[in-house]
Parts: structure tokens; sequence; C-alpha cells
């Protein structure tokens, strides 16, 4: 009964990845996408100081990101950080997507809607920001939180 | 006189766009633009004599080995070595800096040292420390001053009989000073140790005259003045190329060899094991040419205009700051926007089709220096114009708009 309960008010990945691409399509060119995301980044406070430790750091050769994810009931609260911008709304936007979600659930995720939002230049394996260590890291935490919950 | 508007002609690249927008490449300290007569030679040689050289008697390998070992005449010529066999052909600045570290290997004991700058690049910072672990020997570093200069009162007392090696790039690829190799390969040969020079930076802008410099080993690379990548040389005196030992083994740099001894080619194919980067020679004697046609006088009068229009320009802009102010420096500026990360404003520049270099630079010691993750930074050649520095001055000033 209470399986069904959390899944009734648990908004998929797969939706939330949607709605973001919905919202993105609004935008007529480069320049509102990256405002967007700017905005994303100076607004959010996305980590608790106390997190923003060295243990918690990704190191991208260009910029730095922090990570830190909670176990709140059955799903994991994931909050992360970075000292560039631009970096910082793409995380705000992976937090959105991965974030209050069951472990099981960010294992199977995938970032396919990066690409289809305009941004995938950021999540490329060369572009040494550290976001696609991050989103490596957040998999990690599920699969650590998955054995876990077995 | 130098004719930009006709030489950027030369160079099919600066033809195309990015996100849609003209290619302002400023980029060059990284890598240098290829201009259509060495693309030109690289054609003909996989159309017309592709063969390995120096052991074939067959009439290609004849003609690619006489083209490979013209190749190696221009330089000389270009640098003005005593003999053509202190040139050894590498694949790049790192390789020719790695070879002579190991050779180094031999001769350090416990109790020497080695000085590098504070300016380095880490390919000239890590092969060194190795070789000081290998070797028990010391790393000693001249320190640098806010202007980014090396201070000379500091490498003076650093210096002693212990010194053997003293290694320290012509011009700093960070910040793009220039630094007084002149003075330090005098006070160097005062206490008898060796100087390599990084020439990496320097020879897309200068023509060094090694014999009058009196340099031991001088490195550089072909993709810095518009040759290919994967092609560099090195420089040694012929006493000082005699005296190291081989770097690899293989073929080419033997003259005998049977399982009880192998005894070594003469120079420079001692130092050249295996079938080198031929096309790469070739195509590294053509670049020299092409440049030595612009003219280096031409060249450096040309990219100091340029740098003085872009340094005067973007401090217009307030919160700019630049890193490396030496009156002595090259087209080169590095700067950051006042509380705004350099990934960001690289970013939105790369969006307006504006190709800079963000980052540390592969010199992390210089951005603990000045306390900062990196900065942007803006390398300008010959074929660039004032207009693409007004293009370069607008993206900032809309990256600050945006980010701030």
């Amino acid at each position: 009964m209470l399986y069904f309960c959390v899944k009734f008010v648990t908004v998929s990945i797969e939706d939330i990845q949607n709605e973001i691409i919905d919202e993105f399509s609004m935008f007529e060119d480069w320049e509102e996408r990256y405002q967007y995301m700017i905005d994303l980044g100076k607004e959010l406070p996305l980590i608790d100081d106390q997190y923003k430790t060295d243990s918690n750091i990704i190191k991208g050769c260009q910029s730095k990101v922090w990570v830190h994810a909670e176990m709140n009931d059955d799903k994991i609260a994931f909050t992360a950080d970075s000292d560039a911008i631009i970096t910082k709304g793409i995380i705000a936007i992976l937090i959105r997507t991965f974030s209050n979600q069951h472990p099981k659930d960010i294992i199977d995720a995938n970032t396919n809607f990066i690409d289809e939002i305009g941004l995938k230049e950021h999540l490329s394996p060369t572009r040494a920001n550290g976001l696609v260590s991050m989103v490596k890291q957040l998999k990690m935490y599920a699969i650590a939180y998955q054995t876990q919950l077995k | 006189m130098l004719d930009y508007k006709n030489i950027r002609n030369d160079f099919p690249i600066l033809q195309r766009e990015v996100n849609g927008k003209p290619l302002v490449y400023f980029d060059n300290a990284a890598t240098s633009q290829t201009p259509q007569q060495v693309i030109d030679v690289i054609v003909d040689y996989y159309s017309n004599y592709n063969a390995n050289i120096h052991r074939g008697v067959h009439r290609l390998s004849q003609e690619a080995t006489d083209k490979y070992e013209e190749a190696r005449l221009k330089v000389q010529a270009h640098f003005n070595a005593k003999f053509s066999h202190e040139i050894i052909f590498t694949s790049g600045t790192t390789h020719g800096i790695n070879l002579i570290a190991n050779g180094f290997s031999s001769i350090l004991k416990k109790g020497d040292d080695i000085i590098v700058s504070a300016l380095e690049h880490h390919s000239n910072i890590v092969p060194w420390q190795m070789l000081c672990e290998r070797t028990g020997a010391s790393l000693k570093v001249i320190p640098m001053n806010k202007e980014g200069e090396l201070i000379m009162y500091d490498y003076d007392n650093l210096l002693s009989t212990n010194t053997k090696l003293i290694f320290v790039n012509h011009i700093s690829n960070a910040l793009g000073t220039i630094n007084p190799i002149e003075y330090i390969i005098e006070k160097a040969h005062q206490v008898g140790a060796a100087v390599l020079i990084d020439g990496a930076q320097s020879c897309p802008h200068i023509k060094p005259d090694l014999q009058a410099l009196d340099v031991d080993f001088y490195v550089t690379s072909a993709h810095k003045m518009c040759g290919p990548t994967g092609q560099g040389m090195l420089y040694g005196k012929e006493a000082w190329l005699k005296k190291l030992p081989p770097y690899q083994g293989g073929g080419e740099m033997i003259a005998e060899v049977t399982f009880k001894k192998t005894t070594y080619a003469d120079l420079p194919h001692k130092f050249e094991a295996g079938t080198p980067n031929i096309c790469g020679g070739v195509a590294f004697g053509a670049a020299i040419d092409y440049m030595n046609s612009i003219g280096f006088e031409n060249i450096a009068k040309y990219e100091n205009e340029l740098l003085e229009y872009a340094t005067q320009k973007l401090l217009e802009i307030e919160g700019l700051r630049i890193y490396g102010t030496s009156k002595h420096k090259t087209s080169v500026i590095s700067f950051n926007l006042d509380g705004i990360h350099p990934y960001d404003v690289g970013t939105i520049l790369d969006k307006m089709g504006i190709a800079v270099r963000t980052g540390h630079h592969c010199a992390q010691p210089i951005m603990d220096f000045y306390g900062i993750p990196g900065t942007i930074r803006a390398s300008f050649a010959f074929y660039n114009t004032k207009d693409e520095i007004d293009t370069l001055v607008t993206g900032v000033k809309k990256a600050k708009m945006m980010l701030m």
C-alpha cells in the first residue's frame, strides 16, 4: 500500500526530463537558453557549505563540482555546486531530474534529454568541466544506496 | 608592411564558421593554423613520394630521404645551428625535453641541482621531478614577480657549482612574458651548467640564433609555427649530443647489431629511433619557408600592434584584469573578469565563434601564484586582425553582461 502512495507522488525522471525539454523549446536562440541556465546557476543555493568539502569534490580540468547525497525514506536527495556558473546551471537541471528519486530509477535513467535541449557539448567527456564525472557519481551513489536497501 | 588580407587567404580554416559566426581564432599559443602552402606539401608527400627513408635503394625512398634531409637543412639554417646533425627531429617539444631529461639521468647524482622557472608549463616540470626522483638531484625554482617576470636576483642566488642544468621557457605560454635567456645562459655557463630552452612559444614570433645565444639545447614544435602536429626539433650542441646516451632503442639509431653488442649510429640518427614522421619533417621545412616568406620582423611588428590594440581595448572593460604585464611580452593576453569564472566566459565566447583558451594552461603554479582557478587567454598570430579583436571585446562585454 505504501509503495503505491510513494509511486503516486513521485514524478518520474522521464516526466521531469520531458518538462525540461518543453521549457527549453520556448527559447529561440542560444542566448536565451544560456541566460536561463545562468539564472538557474545564480539563484539556487545548491549545497550546504558543510558539504563543500574536498572529499565531495569532483575535479574537472576547467571547473570544480561538489556533490552530496542523502537517503530520505527510500529516495536519494542530491545537492551539488560548482565554481563556474554555467556548470552550476546544468547541475541544477541534472539535480532536478535525479534528486528525490528511487535508487533503481536513477540507475536506469539516462541523460539523453541534454542533447534535445541543445546542451550536448557540456556533457562531452572532453569538456573537462566535471559534469560527466558528476553524472557517474550520482549513479554510483544510487548503486551504493540500492545495495543498502537490499 | 604585412598584407594580412592576402595572408588570410592562405589559411582555408579562417574562412569557416563556428556556431553560425565567422571563426575568430585566438588560440594560436595552443596551435597555429596551417597555410595552403604547407597543406599542399603534405598532400604532395602522400600523393607522390611516400616511402620509408634512409635504407631503401628504390627511387621513392631516395626522394623521401632527400626531402626529409632537405628539411633538416632548412631547420638548421633557420635557427643558425653550426651543423645539421645538431638538429634532432622529434615528435614535439615534450619529446625533446624528455630526451634530454633521460640523457641527464646518467650524468646527475645526489647533491646536484636542476633549476627551472616558476613560469613553466607542466611538460617542463614533470620530467625534471621524475629525473630528480631517479637521481637524487634537487629541483630549484626561479620565482616570478607580479608582472609575471622571472626574478634574476633570485636566479643568481640559486646558481652554484652544484647546478648542472637550467631549464627555462623562452616565452611563457600562460602569460606571454619573454624571459631574459641571454642572461640566464651566460650566468649558467659561468658555473659550468648546461641550459635547455623551451622555444615552443617563441618560434612563432621570433627567429632565435642558436649560435649567438650559445645555448646548449633548444626545443620547439612545428605546429606552433604553421607546421603539422607530431613534429618538432631538438637542437643540441654537438659535444653534448655525443655525450648523452640514446633515448629509445630501435631501427635507424644503430650502426651494427649483434646479440653481444650494438654500436649506435652517428648523429642525428642516434636519437631518431624507428621510422620518423617523414611527412611531418618535410612539412616542418615548408612551414619555416612560409613564415620566412612573410618575414619575422614583419610578424613581430604586426603582432605587437595587435597586442597593444587588444590590451588597450580590453582594459576599457570595467572589472577586467590582465595577468602578465611585463614590457617584454608577445601577443598573448591572459585575463579575467572580476567575480566571473573563466570557463563561463570561454563558453559564451565559443557560442559567438571566438576560440580562446580557458583554464590553467597547464601552468597551475602560475595560477596558484595569482590565487585564481585559471584565466581566459587570447593569443594572436600574424593572420589575425583588429576587427577580430573588436569582435572579442564585444564578446567579452556580452559575456560580462550575461554572467554578472
